[in-house]
């Protein structure tokens, strides 16, 4: 099976404080941690995982920068084959239907059974894969938290809903599968394994090469649009403890002792 | 001039979802005087299309057997056969939400906006408000609605509307929906494991999240809430990494919880945990980060690292 997974280079949530800059246009970016959008590592081990049981290869692609090499890096030292870096200035201010368009553009040019892309990412907006099934008239399921090979024509997936449940799906091949976390474990990449695969060489394709239409895609191409980060005005919050430990933990068995805390 | 407004209702076993009267709300702030219109698919909908219309004063009916559990791909195409190019169209941002509506406004060739916490239409123009970065950054969005949109709206923060004044009526449009084939079929759902506890019965429950940092730390969260008398729960990270069992997730895909008190420990605060705490518990929070958004939900704070709090806390319950 030939799989093609779209991956994220975000500033990570989990070690980051993310703070907005002064004049809105964006977050402040100095000294952020970096890395793969978490859906997507779980994307990417999947695609292994179905490889490795059924033969092909796995291709990931980014659109990006280029520090979004790394990350592709990353993914290829975790046994993607191949991984492909969509960069091109046309591409900057995208938005979803943008991006879509971009990943439409290669998964045109490669020949895919199954496209692979993360539930969500930094922006909370989950849109790309559905986006990118509808551009490419094929059948989407999202929160995907398990996928079994029927066939060369068929896979069975699980779908997340609420409570903890489970959707089974029977859906033909080509499709695009956005994957929710917790579907695999991914595996561990080592210094050794990203230093393998450090030379490898990753082509990059632009608008031209892809044979998109500049003004369809990027600022140009955007129906919405971000007009700014801000602060929003907070209401009242927590009452904060404060104080050395001892007052805090003492301050605070009170408020659990009078609302049920302790027993 | 915008195209008429659309409330996508949500239901299951006959009863409409929470969400259904948010997006009266929602709604109202996009079509300023105009009738809403409430989408009801499925199947056997009468009696809840009918409550419907105590709240929108029009109501599509969609009843057709294809409908009966709510494939995403298979309504999609109901709705592109059904609904004007310029329909403006509110979806609840949740597991079928998410499902349709990037691929519908690719079909409909209108703008598409995810979760969003709120919403002002100045003319054509819907003025949005997103959060992105786990909720650490708030974000201003603007899209034109003259040609429609999709809007995905986050579930609980729009007021349900209990009015029950709109006194609109029901149109069947069943007839419209076309060809509903396509390459996803609905088999089943499976529901979730139970687990060896039941966290949705405890009064106390000691929550932690990725700040816990490691497996071999939870024994200190289980200590404390040894102490306190609570039981261990837990965010979805925790649970994604099989350090704690699904069933001891709180959140709009794990459990929904309604404790007295909730202590989130490095947990911080996104709205699909806090999907699942209901009926207004005391909240502690206990987090390194002063703006992470559990401190805007929780009754009390404290900023400090948990894995030197919690002990501290144990200790001095203990000592009691
Ligand atoms: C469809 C869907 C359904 C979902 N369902 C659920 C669900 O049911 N339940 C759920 O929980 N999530 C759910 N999620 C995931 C959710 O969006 C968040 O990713 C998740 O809740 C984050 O968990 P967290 O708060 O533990 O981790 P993070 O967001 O990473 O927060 C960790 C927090 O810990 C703090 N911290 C780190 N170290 C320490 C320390 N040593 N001491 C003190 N504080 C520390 C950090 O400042 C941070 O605030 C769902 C997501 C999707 C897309």
């Amino acid at each position: 099976m030939e799989i093609l997974v779209c991956v994220k280079r975000v500033p990570d949530t989990a070690e980051n404080e993310i703070t907005v800059r002064k004049d809105g246009k964006d977050i402040v970016r100095d000294d952020l941690v970096y890395s793969v959008n978490e859906w997507d590592n779980y994307a990417v081990e999947e695609a292994i995982q179905i490889v490795e049981d059924k033969g092909g290869s796995v291709t990931v692609v980014t659109v990006g920068d280029g520090d979004s090499e790394e990350v592709l890096r990353r993914e290829m030292a975790m046994g993607a084959d191949n991984g492909i870096l969509l960069k091109d200035d046309a591409f900057v201010g995208s938005d979803g239907k943008g991006i879509a368009t971009v990943l439409k553009g290669v998964v045109q040019k490669g020949k895919y059974d199954l496209i692979l892309c993360g539930a969500q990412a930094d922006d909370g907006a989950g849109q790309v894969g559905g986006m990118l099934a509808a551009l490419l008239d094929v059948p989407y399921a999202s929160l995907v938290n398990s996928v079994k090979v029927i066939d060369d024509k068929k896979l069975k997936v699980g779908r997340e809903i609420e409570g903890g449940n489970q959707e089974m799906n029977e859906i033909t091949l080509p499709c695009v599968l956005s994957i929710q976390t917790g579907i695999n474990e991914p595996r561990y990449v080592g210094i050794r394994g990203i230093r393998k695969v450090a030379s490898v060489e990753i082509p990059v394709l632009g608008a031209s090469d892809l044979g998109l239409d500049a003004g369809a895609v990027g600022k140009a191409g955007a129906k919405v649009k971000l007009v700014d980060y801000f602060v929003p005005e907070l209401g009242a919050g927590a009452e904060m403890l404060e104080g050395s430990t001892e007052e805090i933990t003492e301050k605070l068995i009170e408020l659990l002792k009078a609302k049920g805390g302790l027993k | 001039m915008a195209g008429q407004v659309f409330a996508y209702i949500r239901h299951h076993d006959g009863k409409a979802e929470d969400s259904a009267l948010e997006l009266v709300n929602a709604a109202k702030k996009i079509a300023g005087g105009a009738a809403v219109t409430a989408i009801v698919a499925g199947s056997g909908i009468d009696s809840l299309c009918a409550e419907m219309a105590a709240s929108y004063k029009d109501v599509w009916k969609l009843d057709n057997s294809a409908l009966a559990y709510p494939n995403a791909e298979v309504i999609r195409k109901a709705l592109v056969n059904i609904l004007p190019a310029n329909a403006v169209v509110l979806v609840p941002h949740d597991t079928f939400g998410m499902d349709l509506s990037p691929g519908l406004s690719i079909k409909m060739g209108s703008p598409f906006v995810a979760d969003i916490v709120d919403v002002e239409a100045d003319g054509d123009v819907l003025k949005i408000v997103r959060q992105e970065y786990s909720g650490q950054a708030h974000t201003h969005v603007e899209c034109n609605m003259s040609a429609g949109a999709v809007i995905n709206v986050r579930p609980g923060v729009f007021q349900p509307d209990e009015s029950k004044s709109a006194g609109g009526s029901v149109t069947d449009k069943s007839a419209a929906v076309g060809d509903l084939t396509c390459g996803r079929k609905y088999l089943e759902v499976v529901a979730a494991e139970a687990g060896d506890v039941d966290i949705t019965k405890s009064d106390v429950l000691v929550s932690i999240g990725r700040g816990i940092e490691e497996e071999d730390n939870i024994p200190i969260a289980q200590e404390l809430a040894d102490a306190m008398g609570a039981v261990v729960s837990c965010s979805r990270p925790i649970v994604d990494a099989k350090w704690l069992e699904k069933a001891r997730q709180v959140g709009t895909s794990g459990q929904t919880v309604k404790p007295k008190v909730y202590m989130a420990m490095g947990i911080s605060g996104s709205f699909q945990h806090l999907g699942g705490i209901k009926g207004n518990p005391f909240i502690v929070a206990v987090n390194k980060n002063p703006k992470a958004p559990i401190f805007q939900v929780a009754d009390v704070g404290v900023e400090a690292n948990i894995l030197e709090f919690m002990p501290s806390l144990t200790e001095a319950i203990k000592a009691l």
